[in-house]
């Protein structure tokens, strides 16, 4: 049994260790907001957040968590910069599919949280581990930079 | 099925097409209705005008249901996959209604194909595909909310005892000028509901449209802002069990034996099953957690019976095409005599070879099936509902109304979900079948079964040769085409000799040229192949376009001005280009160390062109610029029109730099995930602007088209910067990268 850190509550689950945490949040603890893509990763689509820094959570063994501070996409709008991102993803319409959306979220906060003005080249060094095959890239753009303007 | 919609243009370049390989519309929907029209519950058929649910709620027919709290809920026929379905349908019913757009919610549909058959495949059956969604349900869905709106109208005329010519509605409010009254849609639901339905509720004219024409906002983009958003693989239920399986290494290999004790003995492992579905045979482990189960498949030892498979290399396929492509093929389009033209000599030849392509979403295939004693259920980002729930009632020998399915969000399709064998949703079934339990099965590809499993975009090989006068006028043109029929073996597949998917593209070019012979030689392979967005188009637009560029370089001539002069009986087309040439300032010298490049294209009765600005950067180019112009017809919502031509931009530029399966010596698929398998990243994204044709006509698909034209387009201008002409798909496979 592993106590995790995730999303401000103390979680528990009964998951061998080898585990990766991508599938300790989505099959124990439910919480399916964070996405499988390519188990490698390669897409970015499992992207979480630990003590801040985005993390590919599709490799990353449970038992290395342990008593870090664990973001998901269902809790990263509760601070200011991943509400606005957030609502900057929502007002450009940039979800299509949807299903890399919460691993683009959760890129974007990141790089505003370290960035307040991110230039295109810096958005796109943050993002170029994020694949989206909708190719809603131009939209992401634009919304983090919405994002940064509002969060200005 | 994508293609069906070809043949209903008024544009007698699409009608060329059908006609002359022989092969109808109609023709196509009796192949399909021979195997479909067995399908559908009517469970709603001839209800009343009450929810069945709800009584007090209107509900006057299939498409809608508007409750007491005035939430109006579209009923979707169609899947929303990311192309804006959900969305744009709300919008044409939010319309006719004048309903408020924060009032309308969206539903997926139920499979029954009486109710919800998709019209632009004749009815025959429910599905999603051929971008026609907006265009065949533009008449359906409008109606549905006229309908409705008259039936608010005259409830709230006899509730006020007032001429229902007085009442009007405004963003969902019902309000009679001369008293001052106003309701809401919830408290005239139960009284409307009790009348009777009008047959005859008149449409609104294009003038007074204010939410067609208007950019959208899209009814999925909080939920999926927020994780909220269910798609298959985020189905959780009780007891439910993760299959992960082993797949055949190669096409069309069958289990012989296998060994699973020391999968069995891995915690959290509770069946393993040998399981033959439509398309493939395998083992899978059944868990009670995803990892369990991918550790455990990975455990399995599986010996196959490889005598039957596919073992040929891309290399050897394409070795055959060539072959084939020197003698003369099945007549798609036949106008003049090319052949004494070409025996005095081709001035331009070029052979042109196409790989087969993985649709790659981003969400592997998945389905969760449960069987038990009454019936089967299904959960699945469904595009093909009725042909799905036939080919599933089929296996577990049930009718078809027994197998319920469940409608999620689709992580991405682009063609992969519409599958007429329902291969992975099959897989799923006779896994679950074959464990037996009754317990839900949530069949999970990873990344690399969904990669390795097939159900590609065919290679193709295209083998061209022309003709040019003094002039450089176009004289004669040969284009042969070799490869696999999408249709065939399919409901759709009419038995013509010429699959128009193979040759749609190419057969009705637009170009004026006196002397023009397109052939197709079919060939077959044990490869599982796939429409992939844009079916025929994929590859036709590259070969005619580059091809015609081709020959504008040699002979000195404008790209742009060439075009237009092999267009004086098609203004439809003529009008995009010169849109396209006008706003990418195609008159002007392009920036420095920029060149352009241009290709038009017609799919799905949409008309698009582009011109891309690439620049060199060392050994590389890169793409800075595209403008695309586009008509489609009225655009239901612009922004989401803009949308999809951006994605299919971006999907068929992913595809000519980098997209590429390739079998190896023996068979198997080479690529296995994203880093042998390298997709488009934002860094490779160029400006893109989107430019839309306005237009008094019906709208026309957006979700493909602009997918055709991008990859000629960069590959023309490429060609202008003094790199090489691209024949080889992908770009990386001839040395051409993009940076």
């Amino acid at each position: 049994m592993i106590t995790l850190d995730v999303n401000g509550q103390q979680l528990a689950a009964d998951a061998a260790d080898d585990t990766p945490l991508l599938w300790v949040l989505r099959d124990y603890l439910k919480l399916t907001g964070t996405k499988f893509g390519c188990g490698m990763a390669q897409c970015g689509a499992c992207t979480v957040h630990i003590d801040g820094t985005p993390t590919r959570s599709c490799i990353l063994p449970v038992s290395a968590v342990a008593g870090k501070k664990i973001t998901t996409i269902e809790h990263v709008a509760t601070g200011a910069v991943g509400k606005a991102v957030q609502d900057a993803w929502i007002a450009g319409n940039v979800p299509q599919c949807g299903y890399c959306q919460s691993g683009q979220i959760m890129s974007a906060t990141a790089l505003l949280e370290q960035n307040k003005a991110p230039s295109d080249a810096q958005i796109d060094a943050a993002m170029s581990g994020n694949i989206c095959r909708c190719g809603t890239y131009p939209r992401i753009r634009e919304a983090i930079h919405r994002a940064a303007a509002a969060l200005s | 099925m994508k293609h069906l919609i070809q043949n209903t243009a008024a544009d007698s370049s699409v009608v060329n097409a059908a006609t002359l390989s022989g092969l109808s519309r109609r023709d196509l929907l009796k192949g399909a209705g021979l195997t479909l029209a067995v399908i559908g519950t009517g469970s709603l058929a001839g209800c009343s005008a009450g929810s069945g649910e709800n009584p007090t709620a209107l509900a006057p027919n299939q498409f809608l249901r508007i409750d007491t709290d005035s939430r109006v809920t579209l009923i979707s026929p169609n899947t929303e996959v990311g192309q804006g379905a959900y969305t744009g349908l709300a919008t044409l019913l939010a319309e006719e209604l004048d309903a408020d757009w924060n009032q309308i919610v969206v539903e997926g549909a139920p499979a029954d194909v009486k109710l919800f058959g998709n019209p632009a495949f004749g009815g025959a059956m429910q599905g999603t595909g051929g971008s026609t969604t907006i265009a065949a349900f533009w008449q359906p869905i409008r109606k549905a909310g006229a309908t409705a709106r008259a039936m608010l109208v005259k409830a709230a005329a006899e509730k006020w005892n007032v001429p229902a010519s007085e009442v009007s509605i405004s963003k969902g409010v019902v309000s009679h000028a001369g008293s001052g009254r106003s309701t809401t849609f919830g408290e005239l639901a139960g009284a409307a509901a009790r009348l009777d339905v009008p047959k005859d509720a008149p449409l609104k004219d294009a003038a007074s449209f204010t939410l067609i024409g208007q950019d959208a906002q899209r009814v999925d983009a909080r939920a999926k802002s927020s994780g909220a958003a269910q798609f298959t693989q985020d189905v959780q239920l009780p007891e439910m069990l993760v299959a992960v399986a082993v797949l055949p290494p190669r096409f069309g290999a069958t289990v012989k034996r296998f060994d699973a004790a020391a999968a069995k003995a891995m915690p959290n492992v509770v069946n393993v099953v040998q399981f033959k579905s439509s398309m493939r045979e395998g083992v899978a482990v059944l868990a009670t957690d995803t990892w369990s189960a991918k550790k455990a498949r990975d455990a399995l030892k599986v010996e196959w019976d490889e005598s039957k498979a596919f073992k040929d290399s891309s290399a050897k396929v394409f070795a055959d095409y060539q072959e084939l492509a020197t003698k003369p093929g099945l007549s798609a389009r036949k106008e003049g005599d090319v052949d004494p033209l070409l025996a005095e000599g081709a001035r331009f030849e070029a052979t042109y070879q196409f790989p087969f392509l993985a649709h790659a979403t981003m969400e592997p295939m998945n389905a969760v099936v449960q069987i038990n004693a009454d019936g089967c259920e299904i959960w699945n980002g469904e595009q093909f509902h009725t042909g799905d729930q036939a080919v599933i009632a089929g296996m577990l020998g049930m009718k078809p109304e027994q197998v319920k399915i469940h409608m999620l969000f689709a992580g991405g399709s682009f063609g992969r979900r519409g599958n007429a064998w329902s291969d992975y949703l099959a897989d799923a079934t006779a896994i679950a079948k074959a464990d037996g339990s009754g317990r839900p099965v949530k069949l999970v590809w990873m990344r690399e079964d969904d990669m390795r499993a097939g159900f590609y975009r065919p290679a193709y090989l295209h083998s061209l040769a022309a003709t040019v006068d003094a002039e450089g006028r176009i004289t004669g043109w040969r284009q042969r085409i070799v490869g696999q029929s999408i249709a065939a073996g399919t409901p759709l597949d009419s038995g013509a000799p010429v699959d128009v998917t193979s040759v749609e593209g190419a057969a009705n070019m637009p170009y004026e040229i006196p002397n023009l012979s397109v052939e197709l030689h079919t060939t077959k392979l044990g490869v599982p192949i796939l429409w992939w967005r844009s079916v025929g188009s994929t590859h036709t637009a590259y070969a005619v376009e580059a091809f015609l560029d081709d020959i504008a370089r040699g002979t000195n001539q404008d790209p742009v001005e060439l075009r237009r002069s092999l267009l004086a009986k098609h203004p439809r087309h003529l009008a995009v280009l010169n849109l396209a040439a006008e706003k990418a300032g195609w008159d002007t010298p392009p920036p420095e160390g920029r060149a352009r490049g241009v290709a038009l294209h017609e799919s799905f009765n949409t008309v698009v062109a582009e011109i891309v600005e690439v620049s060199r950067r060392g050994d590389s180019f890169k793409v800075e610029r595209v403008v695309c112009a586009v008509d489609c017809g009225i655009a239901v919502n612009p922004n989401i029109v803009a949308m999809q031509m951006e994605s299919g931009i971006i999907y068929g530029l992913s595809a000519v730099a980098t997209g590429q399966i390739t079998l190896k010596d023996g068979g198997e698929v080479q690529q296995s995930n994203f880093h042998d398998h390298q997709v488009l990243r934002i860094n490779q994204v160029p400006k893109i602007e989107v430019h839309i044709v306005p237009s008094t006509n019906a709208p026309t698909g957006v979700g493909e088209p602009g997918t055709p034209p991008i990859g000629p387009a960069v590959a023309n201008a490429i060609a202008r910067l003094g790199g090489t002409a691209v024949r080889n798909l992908p770009f990386s496979a001839s040395g051409v990268n993009l940076a």
